[in-house]
């Protein structure tokens, strides 16, 4: 008689023998679905692709637990070939980390969308079904393959794949403004893309080959970093960085991301800006590791910091809420930034820092995107002055924003927290303390939206509200799910942060030293304090708003802040025009090269 | 001045124009055309840089097809790259159709800008 512990031990065990091999899975797993979707059409495909994206969880879970339990990266060469003529793939801790957030993302859109993209019983098949489902695993194909791919090129393609499966995404429902917001994304991503690829021809041009590996080996071997390899370098930079949407080139995002279906949101702001952010990465820290000593790099944090106060300060003037949560995505990506200059020596743990934000704002934005979903589909609007009695309505839902929110201003247990601890400690131990300062005044700008708008949906309604259709608990559960997930990511042991640094050692000490008692006194009342005054300020300004609205003469204080919430407004009408995002690209193009050249 | 030269300029100028046409002509079908021509131009320095074969700089073991003239390489890169330019035209094209149709307009700058907030709504 055999244990049944034992055959399932050996089949984990086999898997996790499978190496290099075990790559293949999360690349084949949804471009098989794809084709396969079309055979099956939009009733059966919902549950189908759910099936495939439990199978892709297991798959990034086993290769995160084979890479974890090696300690070094899994490789695989494309039929047996190695570069340069070959194409590699390989999953270090980043990728590991990058497959399991994905997968564990798409997992929970996958079950919220199977209400709002099902076919009725009886009811005849619709387009979007189908067009949701496929093209969420043309972007789950696109994520995998940049998350997994080792060669310029390969990278490229899966860039595409991801952009044009995204694209439509945003305008499934065929209303013309989502149709604009959709063309205005494809084609500034194209730019981004045209000017990527012309990076790629360039280190081509000068070593011949397209592997990161073998390209980082001639760089880091020449005496001095040779021109055409610098200009490659700036424009695959800024190419990427416009389909990251970094201010000041964030004009295709917020009509995007706000006007797209929620479970399409949820995946476009979580996923799809990180992949191209993950690239970014593979450059400056794989590809030219030497880039991030240079003093050309604060260029790359100042615009993550402008990009933290201009985001979170127009996301503070959003009378909707998705609108308002596109642009905490514009902020939120600023973040991701300020770990460049901080990043130069791995011993700052500036790079887990950067990993646990992707991981955590992934996670907490799918649940506020698809929140907001739940909140529109119940009221039919999402307008967020008119948001009272929702929190008696939709508590779960409310209570995931409130937990999501918890996680994207930083306080203890989350993995805001620790993005927080990480990158301010790093600040300090690099002497750069000027981004510890925008970090806090990043801070208190979230807290308060957040708290803007849970005093909206927590108070009561002035007439009895009426629901047009209350949302599925699974829907609800998902999205307390998720934010759960950035909830308690730093409650994680240091052991799981250590799957980032396998690829890319050195910053264990400062991760031991920024998880070590999250709970003492002094640190608890710093991120609880902030949020306690800035609650009361929002809260005693709604007061006197609405006192002020009643008066009819209006007073100096109140004029002044309408005058400042126009300038702002229409500041960032200017930078979202079209014209004016090309420009600033073609500066940051010039402002790069020349910060990075000058000291090369 | 050699051809490969010549073509490498020939495709610098192309991706100047493109940038011209994508970042000031409003018209969205303009901006597409303005797309393809930069691809065209990094395609034809690709292009130059096959004839002239890869990787200047590792003439010793590095690249693909270091050392051969007329590198096959970039010419597979290439044609995949048409592939991707124009599945990315055919997308774009598309979606200008259905703006036209359902809106009649086919520029992007004509969206207007957010309404302004009514006083006392939000902190300012």
């Amino acid at each position: 008689m055999i244990e049944p512990h034992v055959p399932l031990a050996t089949l984990a065990a086999d898997v996790l023998d499978l190496g290099g091999l075990l790559l293949t899975i999360p690349l084949m797993l949804p471009v098989v679905g794809l084709l396969l979707g079309l055979i099956l059409g939009g009733r059966v495909l919902g549950r189908f692709v759910l099936a495939l994206m439990l199978v892709g969880l297991a798959a990034a879970l086993a290769i995160a637990a084979a890479v974890l339990t090696d300690g070094v990266p899994l490789h695989y060469d494309l039929g047996a070939w190695a570069p340069p003529l070959g194409v590699t793939l390989k999953a270090d801790g980043l990728s590991a980390v990058m497959l399991l957030t994905s997968a564990v993302v798409l997992l929970g859109v996958g079950v919220y969308a199977q209400r709002g993209f099902a076919v009725p019983r009886g009811a005849p098949e619709t387009r979007t079904s189908l067009a949701f489902w496929l093209l969420l695993m043309g972007v789950w194909a696109g994520l995998n393959a940049a998350f997994l791919g080792q060669d310029l090129f390969t990278l490229f393609v899966a860039l595409e794949l991801l952009t044009f499966s995204a694209v439509p995404l945003v305008s499934l429902d065929g209303r013309p403004e989502t149709i604009a917001a959709a063309l205005r994304y494809l084609l500034f991503a194209l730019l981004g893309s045209v000017l990527y690829l012309l990076g790629a021809v360039l280190f081509y041009g000068t070593y011949g080959t397209l592997d990161i590996a073998l390209l980082a080996a001639w760089i880091a071997g020449a005496e001095a970093v040779p021109t055409p390899v610098l200009a490659a370098a700036v424009l695959m930079t800024v190419g990427l960085l416009a389909k990251t949407a970094l201010f000041p080139l964030h004009l295709w995002l917020p009509p995007a991301h706000s006007g797209a279906p929620p479970a399409a949101s949820a995946i476009l702001s979580a996923l799809v800006v990180k992949a191209s952010f993950f690239l970014i990465l593979r450059i400056w820290l794989d590809l030219m590791p030497g880039l991030l000593s240079l003093p050309g790099v604060q260029v790359l944090g100042i615009m993550g910091a402008g990009a933290i106060l201009f985001g979170n300060l127009v996301a503070l003037r959003q009378a909707r809420l998705k609108l308002l949560i596109a642009y905490s995505t514009v902020a939120q990506i600023g973040y991701l930034f300020l770990m460049f200059p901080l990043a130069a020596d791995p011993a700052t743990g500036a790079l887990t820092g950067g990993m646990v934000q992707v991981v955590a704002h992934a996670c907490a934005k799918a649940s506020m995107f698809m929140g907001a979903g739940l909140i529109a589909y119940a009221l039919g609007h999402d307008r967020i002055r008119d948001l009272a009695g929702i929190g008696r309505a939709l508590p779960i839902t409310v209570l995931a924003f409130a937990l999501a929110g918890w996680s994207l201003f930083g306080l203890q247990p989350s993995g805001g927290y620790l993005v927080k601890t990480l990158l301010g400690s790093a600040a300090e131990a690099t002497g750069q303390w000027w981004w510890g300062l925008v970090m806090d005044a990043g801070g208190l700008l979230t807290a308060a939206y957040l708290v803007w708008v849970l005093a909206h949906s927590l108070a009561g309604p002035s007439r009895p509200l009426a629901l047009r259709e209350r949302p599925g608990l699974a829907q609800e559960l998902v999205v307390l799910g998720l934010a759960l997930c950035a909830l308690l990511l730093g409650t994680l042991p240091p052991a799981a942060f250590g799957l980032i640094e396998i690829g890319h050692p050195g910053g264990g000490t400062a991760v031991a030293a920024a998880l070590a008692d999250p709970w003492a006194w002094n640190k608890l009342w710093a991120g609880i304090g902030p949020v306690l005054a800035v609650a009361a300020l929002v809260l005693g300004l709604r007061a006197w708003g609405q006192r002020e609205a009643a008066a009819t003469t209006q007073s100096w204080p109140t004029g002044l802040a309408r005058g400042l919430g126009r300038a702002l407004d229409r500041s960032d009408g200017v930078l979202r025009q079209w014209p004016v995002a090309g420009l600033s690209l073609l500066m940051l193009i010039l402002l790069l090269a020349g910060t990075l050249r000058v000291w090369v | 001045m050699s051809g490969a030269t010549l073509f490498g300029l020939c495709g610098a100028a192309l991706v100047g124009l493109g940038l011209y046409g994508l970042i000031c002509q409003p018209g969205a079908l303009r901006k597409i055309l303005a797309f393809n021509l930069i691809g065209s131009g990094v395609f034809l320095l690709f292009g130059a840089i096959a004839r002239r074969g890869g990787g200047i700089l590792s003439v010793t073991q590095a690249g693909a097809g270091t050392g051969i003239d007329g590198d096959p390489v970039p010419q597979a890169l290439v044609i995949t790259g048409l592939v991707v330019a124009f599945a990315a035209t055919a997308i774009a094209v598309a979606l200008v159709v259905r703006l036209a149709e359902t809106s009649g307009r086919s520029t992007l700058d004509a969206e207007a800008p957010s309404p302004p907030a009514s006083p006392g709504e939000r902190a300012p």
